[in-house]
């Protein structure tokens, strides 16, 4: 457990925030540059002194300047992975990797090291300096050095932000890794939607230095004010499901908390946990089945709330337990009399599936 | 070229009088410099200036200052002599204090440039890994700062081959105790006859000061790029 309550001021900036993240898992804190995520997650680490506030993680109090406590960050067993990796230049990668190691007072042994290796893909990059790594893997040693401290709670500060595309598509996959095998508590900060949508159970909202909005990233995804206070450019929905079966032609029927949808070939057996995420341009709506219709996936909904703004409407469906978005126009909105309670039909052109989801699904 | 014996023992004299400058400045070089790179305390620009004054005081004022602070009839120069039977005035030692001195800042200076380059970033990083502040200092600031520690010590070797003025004002100029090669060079001029052995050591210096700046830099580059910089 998580809790914070503190504030802090720079010049033209003010932080005031509080929430609490009971559960374990990927907590994203999401939110534009400059909304104080990074300067929340040096506080945690105490790379950063509070003007004022209280800190706690798991019942132990780090920072609490009504009674002075303030413990130092060598002493808290928070494992940062800052932005720009911050690897020491003059030592080896495996010298780096065994610097938290060696100066854990819980040391993890020989076979939980060769583990972060494997886990990492860390093996083979040993012997370099930091200076002849890629950005890909020096953000991996990075992680692994961390891992390897024994922390009590990762903290990533925009692991991926000075990434580029491909590089950010090498390292998600390690960062899924690591959240279905570790079973570390996570504090992830990102400005990107996608990344948030992809590895996070828990989503915290910061904008302008205070909390917007916070809960369980199943619910909050889907949520047409957080969509809306998030100003994405497009919300949506992820749910969790379960691989049913593998059909002919190569498709794939995963079932989940309102149904199934079909989805391409997937390498995930029979049974597997997955991650679906379902973009709200990627839902049409209407009144009555359709038939012959290209789009495998049909879902009866009803609609549960409706957002109108400008040119554009975001529809948000029930379907069974799950909750989905579909961004129409103003227009089709009008035309179909669509308002809350309308019973409907969702087509639902594309789904992305993400990798397996550990113990601890939102 | 060979040199008399008074030549050798003036070079000889010079060696050891600047490597025991340098090494004796170097603990104090290191701690002005970090204070001076990482800490903010009232009164910094003021003792930033009073530790760079050798690099601009005229050494015969440096020397004369020694002179007035550390001779025998001198209230600390006395002190010294009688309660430690420490005698700087006339002695080698008096010329290494005097060299140490002015050459000073040379250390401080490419020192507290080194710290000063380390990315502060990477001492959080250490921080959050468990390392306190003296683990910090010994395993990530010293490696980091190397080459410009390197560098400051050759410089100010190379700097303290050529002191003359502190030297004389301060120990005299004495054959075998305080000869130094720049002073046994203007002994030589002094002494009818002498060119010849002025030429000599002068070239002997030239030669001495330039491998000092040619290894400072040499070995300022081989120890960033060892240390990944």
């Amino acid at each position: 457990m998580i809790e914070i309550d503190i504030r802090h001021e720079f010049p033209g900036f003010a932080l005031d925030a509080r929430f609490t993240v009971a559960r374990p898992g990927i907590t994203a804190l999401f939110g534009p540059s400059g909304a104080g995520k990074s300067t929340l997650v040096n506080a945690i680490a105490g790379t950063l002194r509070p003007r004022e506030g209280f800190i706690a993680v798991d019942g132990r109090v780090l920072v609490d300047t009504a009674s002075g406590t303030f413990v130092p960050p060598r002493a808290r067993r928070m494992g940062m992975v800052f932005q720009d990796a911050r690897l020491f230049p003059h030592m080896s990668v495996e010298n780096n990797l065994r610097f938290g190691w060696r100066r854990a007072a819980a040391k993890a042994g020989a076979d939980e090291f060769a583990r972060v290796l494997d886990l990492l893909g860390l093996q083979s990059l040993l012997a370099r300096r930091p200076a002849r790594l890629s950005g890909g893997e020096k953000s991996r040693v990075a992680l692994g050095r961390a891992l390897l401290s024994s922390p009590r709670l990762l903290l990533l500060d925009e692991p991926l932000a000075a990434l580029d595309a491909a590089r950010k598509a090498e390292i998600l996959p390690w960062l899924e890794r690591l959240r279905d095998e570790a079973r570390l508590p996570m504090i992830y900060v990102t400005h990107a939607l996608e990344e948030a949508m992809r590895l996070a159970d828990h989503l915290i909202l910061l904008r302008d230095g205070r909390v917007t909005a916070q809960g369980a990233a199943f619910d909050l995804l889907s949520d047409l004010e957080f969509a809306h206070a998030m100003r994405a450019p497009a919300p949506g929905a992820v749910f969790a499901a379960t691989v049913k079966e593998k059909r002919a032609g190569g498709l794939t029927a995963l079932a989940f908390d309102g149904g199934e949808v079909i989805v391409g070939r997937l390498a995930a057996p029979v049974g597997a946990k997955l991650r679906v995420r379902l973009r709200a341009e990627d839902v049409m709506l209407a009144l009555e089945e359709p038939r012959a219709i290209s789009a495998n996936n049909l879902l009866a909904a009803t609609v549960t709330a409706v957002d109108a703004h400008d040119s554009e409407a975001d529809v948000q469906l029930a379907v069974g337990g799950v909750k989905l978005v579909a961004r129409i126009t103003r227009g089709s909105l009008e035309r179909l009399a669509i308002a809350e309670g309308t019973r409907l039909y969702a087509i639902v052109k594309s789904v992305t599936v993400d990798s397996a989801i550990g113990g601890h699904p939102g | 070229m060979t040199l008399s014996p008074e030549e050798i023992e003036a070079l000889l004299l010079s060696l050891k009088v600047s490597l025991t400058a340098v090494t004796c400045a170097l603990p104090f070089a290191l701690a002005a410099a970090l204070l001076l790179a990482r800490r903010n305390f009232p009164g910094k620009p003021l003792i930033d200036g009073a530790l760079h004054l050798p690099l601009v005081l005229p050494p015969v004022v440096m020397g004369y200052l020694l002179l007035i602070l550390l001779g025998t009839r001198a209230a600390l120069g006395g002190w010294l002599l009688a309660h430690l039977g420490v005698r700087f005035v006339f002695s080698w030692t008096g010329a290494a204090l005097a060299s140490a001195i002015i050459t000073f800042p040379f250390q401080l200076r490419a020192i507290r440039l080194a710290i000063e380059a380390i990315d502060g970033g990477l001492g959080e990083a250490a921080e959050t890994l468990g390392a306190g502040a003296f683990d910090r200092l010994v395993n990530l600031t010293m490696p980091l700062a190397l080459p410009g520690i390197v560098a400051g010590l050759i410089t100010a070797f190379a700097a303290s081959l050529g002191e003359f003025g502190a030297i004389i004002t301060f120990v005299s100029n004495i054959p075998g105790e305080t000869r130094t090669l720049p002073l046994a060079i203007y002994s030589a001029i002094q002494s009818p006859g002498g060119e010849a052995e002025a030429a000599r050591l002068s070239v002997l210096s030239i030669v001495l000061a330039l491998l000092g700046v040619t290894l400072a830099e040499l070995a300022n580059r081989r120890l960033k790029a060892a240390i990944g910089r």
